[in-house]
């Protein structure tokens, strides 16, 4: 009986980007809209409709905050502690982006809660906001140590280390995105496998399984990418400075 | 029943898939070892609690990458199919 349920089950898991329409770009061939880009616009909608209603608030903040104006100003001020924490000095050069991607990844992550496929669980996602990190780690290693610096720490130990350091150097945003990709698609397999395989006792308990994959492992993993990012960047300032 | 190649690539993509997932070993073990001396950390200094929690977290989430590689493998041998020419 077992076999049979698993069989009959089996065959229509489901835990994949789906396509949803195509367009034929001249030049490009065929570019398909994907449910993962419907779930970015979504959360970018959320961000929006929070960051509009907030700078109303804001506008006529009064001395004594109350109500929304407190979680607004909540939210600012963990922010600026994380990232104060981590970079020290920088900390104002790098708070806009810092905190604009730590509440783009929390939010999808979160939005396995709705029900969505979290846009996080793309590979084309992870990899965007990995590069960006990786555009600009270069930028101020460029910016802080100049173009002798960047050529010595290349050589670092010896002349013939220039090439590992280089495949080093390329490794930090592939091993980042597929950290934060592959920790958000487990989530999804998982669940997708309790709700298809066991849906004749997924009732309720699965609810738990989100509380630990989405909420939890979200959070923890926005707070990886984002802390790696301040490390990395901060390093490459740093090192430019003695 | 007939094989032919392809099944026989197919199947031979299971078996790795699978084997890949021994990956999942090494995460476990490093991960209990960070919780062991976290918790150790914690009897020696429990005022720092929660500076603890989160170094413990924050290595245990960077450790887990290693297990997740494999992860990433066995799927795209079980579903992206590489090797089935």
């Amino acid at each position: 009986m077992g076999g049979t349920l698993l069989m009959s089950g089996g065959s229509n898991v489901d835990f994949m980007i789906h396509g949803l329409f195509s367009y034929n770009f001249p030049g490009l061939g065929e570019v398909w809209i994907t449910t993962s880009h419907v779930c970015i616009l979504l959360v970018m909608l959320i961000i929006l409709v929070f960051a509009i209603v907030a700078n109303r608030k804001i506008k006529k903040a009064k001395d004594v905050p109350s109500g929304f104006q407190n979680v607004v100003e909540l939210i600012v001020e963990k922010l600026d502690g994380m990232i104060e924490a981590a970079m020290g000095k920088n900390a104002k050069y790098f708070a806009n982006y810092i905190g604009t991607i730590f509440i783009f990844i929390l939010l999808s992550n979160f939005s396995g809660l709705l029900g969505l496929r979290p846009p996080t669980a793309d590979y084309g996602t992870t990899f965007a906001l990995a590069i960006m990190t990786f555009c600009i780690i270069t930028f101020q290693k460029f910016k802080h140590q100049h173009v002798k610096g960047v050529v010595k720490g290349l050589c670092s130990p010896w002349v013939f280390w220039a090439p590992i350091n280089l495949i080093g150097d390329f490794a930090v945003p592939i091993s980042m995105s597929l950290r934060l990709f592959a920790n958000v698609l487990s989530g999804v397999v998982i669940e997708a496998l309790v709700y298809t395989l066991l849906s004749w006792i997924a009732t309720g308990w699965p609810a738990f399984l989100h509380v630990y994959f989405d909420l939890f492992s979200g959070a923890i993993q926005t707070y990886v990418f984002c802390m790696l990012t301040m490390t990395y960047v901060n390093q490459a300032i740093e090192d430019g400075e003695y | 029943m007939d094989i032919n190649g392809q099944d026989f690539i197919k199947g031979c993509s299971a078996i790795g898939a699978g084997l890949a997932l021994i990956a999942g070993v090494g995460p476990g073990i490093g991960q209990g070892i960070a919780a062991g001396h976290g918790a150790s950390a914690v009897g020696r200094n429990p005022g720092a609690k929660s500076d603890i929690t989160s170094t413990m977290l924050l290595g245990q989430a960077v450790a887990e990458t290693t297990g997740l590689y494999g992860l990433v493998t066995a799927l795209l041998l079980m579903f992206v199919q590489p090797l089935v020419g």
